[in-house]
């Protein structure tokens, strides 16, 4: 074979190889942002679902679910009787596309004129003001609930 | 919220990983044709080698697909890539050694590539076991003591009459029925599960101060006693070897691990600290050490003795320079142990600094994707384990291509997947494939909400 196309041959499999590795990152970079394609906010099921209580409905304070601080900032989320999964996976009722954020990470539920705090064993924890939660705890209006970089209020 | 997944499908990334893995294989292709080309060598039939590799390859890629489909698309490939990189580089070494023999009249040695095959073939299949049998990681936290145990059994078994073996110096190796194994390699797996296990039942409470010395914190006794234990223990051994690689890969184990599981930064002072108490101290002890030192600092002042290995390797960097000689065209033959620790040397030299660079960035991916597993799972164990596998793997790779490149003191280690070495690369494989399964946990969508219940009530009494 000669000499030239050595040479070629030798930029040729240092250009192959840095293809493969460029391909494996560009692979990666589309991974990192696959959660994004797939945010989802479900607000409206779970205005349309009729309530099973009217009276204790009617007596509830809160109605939204504010996020005050994060990528979704200003985001309003209706809430209604059932409960409210918050996490990183596309199944949840808020997806939150970050790193802090455990695919199952917290959920809010109803119970009588209060929404429950839990955390769902997330990595990072679930943060009302400056407690962590760790067993189910009442997510009062005024205080702030944090989870990774995102903080959400309650509102009437 | 059933629903709402049904809206989404999860993207499992399994047809990517199956592109980049036949990628990754054909680039080990590449290279052996250039080597063979360019040493006008064909005879060691190295087709059926390749494509023995290739099949075995789309195997492991099915079982993923079987047992993990949800599993990381990247970590397969790049591991792969490096794997066939490695062979094409000990075959164009096997050539060079036939060719010495050939002018010097002596005896032919047998290539090594074909045995570095076969333990890659090992390494594949221990990664298809792991992954068929240890179906939910969180279940080897189980076996936290029996793993603390086997990490330091197989540490001493090279110490043993009759089946270890002292090979360059160090005792590490054990020999049954002709073959050698590095049972150093498995142990450091095994300590990794051990140090997950143990620091996430005791993570809390060595997180608190009870006792200050010197506005430093020290945990109480009873939690760090049994890690200590161990630790010691481990270091003790790796000293009667002789072999500082592992002793300073399973030391920042040790710390990086620690540092995790508490959040502290103290721990990593306190790690800086005794490294170079215990390296001052290990200087003054060990003429091993202190020759491996001065060689660091001055290779040129004994080239052609003490520091003749680490010279042959920068002059093989610098003959290297940016593109590389081409495959077969250097010289890497030159350097003592290219085959082992110094085949970043030989890829260096005839890949130069891009090629080299390619492969850094394999080994950073790799340790990029272990590290965003260990982010992304749910439970804490699996955390510690994740990021104990990556911190071996990277730590590894710093510890041997910062030695061969004179960035830090050389201690003999093998480069992960590239070097000649069965021990490492199944060692090295089944890290891959604990990564995996715990990646696919990281990544798989949850089943219902009434299993995230289950789950919660599991976890809350550890």
């Amino acid at each position: 074979m000669s000499e030239l196309l050595l040479s070629i041959l030798r930029i040729g499999f240092l250009i192959a190889l840095w293809w493969f590795v460029l391909t494996v990152v560009s692979v990666l970079r589309r991974d990192l942002q696959a959660p994004r394609d797939a945010k989802s906010l479900t607000p409206e099921r779970s205005t349309k679902r009729p309530s099973p209580r009217p009276t204790l409905r009617a007596r509830k304070t809160s109605t939204q679910l504010v996020i005050v601080e994060g990528a979704l900032t200003g985001t309003a989320v209706p809430l209604g009787s059932s409960p409210i999964l918050i996490g990183r996976a596309p199944d949840a009722t808020i997806v939150l596309d970050d790193d802090f954020v455990s695919t199952h990470h917290a959920r809010l539920t109803p119970n009588g004129n209060h929404w429950i705090v839990e955390d769902l064993g997330s990595t990072n924890g679930t943060w009302i003001d400056r407690t962590r939660v760790s067993t189910p705890t009442v997510f009062r209006p005024g205080t702030q609930l944090r989870i990774g970089r995102t903080s959400m209020e309650l509102s009437s | 919220m059933s629903e709402t997944l049904n809206r989404y499908r999860v993207s499992t990334r399994r047809s990517a990983e199956l592109a980049l893995l036949i990628g990754a294989w054909l680039i080990g292709v590449f290279a052996w044709i250039l080597v063979d080309s360019a040493t006008g060598d064909s005879s060691l039939g190295g087709w059926t080698s390749l494509l023995s590799a290739g099949v075995l390859l789309l195997l492991t890629h099915a079982v993923v697909r079987w047992q993990a489909p949800y599993a990381d698309p990247l970590l397969l490939p790049s591991v792969a890539a490096l794997n066939m990189l490695g062979l094409a580089m000990i075959h164009r070494l096997d050539i060079a050694a036939t060719e010495r023999a050939v002018s010097n009249g002596s005896p032919m040695p047998t290539p090594d590539v074909y045995l570095q095959l076969t333990w890659m073939v090992v390494g594949l299949v221990a990664f298809m076991l792991v992954l068929a049998f240890v179906r939910d990681h969180r279940r080897l936290q189980r076996f936290t003591f029996t793993a603390g145990f086997a990490g330091i059994a197989l540490l001493f078994f090279p110490l043993l009459p009759f089946i270890g073996s002292q090979i360059n110096g160090a005792r590490l190796w054990i020999s049954v029925l002709g073959f050698t194994f590095q049972p150093g390699e498995l142990a450091k797996v095994a300590l990794t599960i051990f140090f997950s296990g143990f620091l996430v039942s005791r993570r809390h409470s060595l997180a608190l101060v009870h006792n200050k010395i010197l506005g430093v914190g020290i945990p109480r006794g009873k939690d760090v006693g049994p890690l200590l234990l161990v630790w010691f223990a481990a270091l003790l051994v790796l000293i009667l070897e002789r072999d500082l690689g592992t002793s300073l890969l399973l030391f920042g184990l040790f710390i990086v691990m620690l540092y995790v599981a508490t959040g502290r930064r103290s721990w990593v002072l306190i790690g800086a600290l005794l490294l170079s108490v215990g390296g001052a101290l290990a200087y003054r002890a060990f003429g091993h050490v202190r020759v491996r030192f001065d060689v660091w600092l001055d290779p040129f002042a004994d080239a052609n003795g003490a520091g003749f290995q680490i010279v042959q390797s920068l002059y093989g960097f610098a003959n290297g320079g940016l593109f590389g000689t081409g495959w077969g065209k250097g010289y890497p033959q030159l350097v003592p142990f290219a085959k082992t620790d110094f085949i970043t040397s030989a890829l260096g030299e005839e890949l130069g600094l891009m090629g080299l660079i390619a492969i850094l960035l394999l080994f950073v991916i790799i340790v990029e994707r272990g590290a965003r597993a260990a982010v992304a799972t749910r439970d804490p164990f699996g955390n510690l384990l994740a990021i104990g596998l990556t911190t071996v793997i990277g730590l590894q790779t710093f510890i041997v291509i910062g030695g061969v490149t004179r960035l830090v003191p050389l201690t003999g280690l093998t480069t992960p997947f590239l070097s000649y070495g069965g021990s490492s690369l199944v060692a090295n494989y089944i890290i891959i494939a604990l990564l995996i399964r715990i990646s696919n946990a990281a990544r798989a969508p949850e089943v219902s909400d009434a299993d995230l219940v289950l789950r919660q009530d599991g976890s809350s009494h550890d």
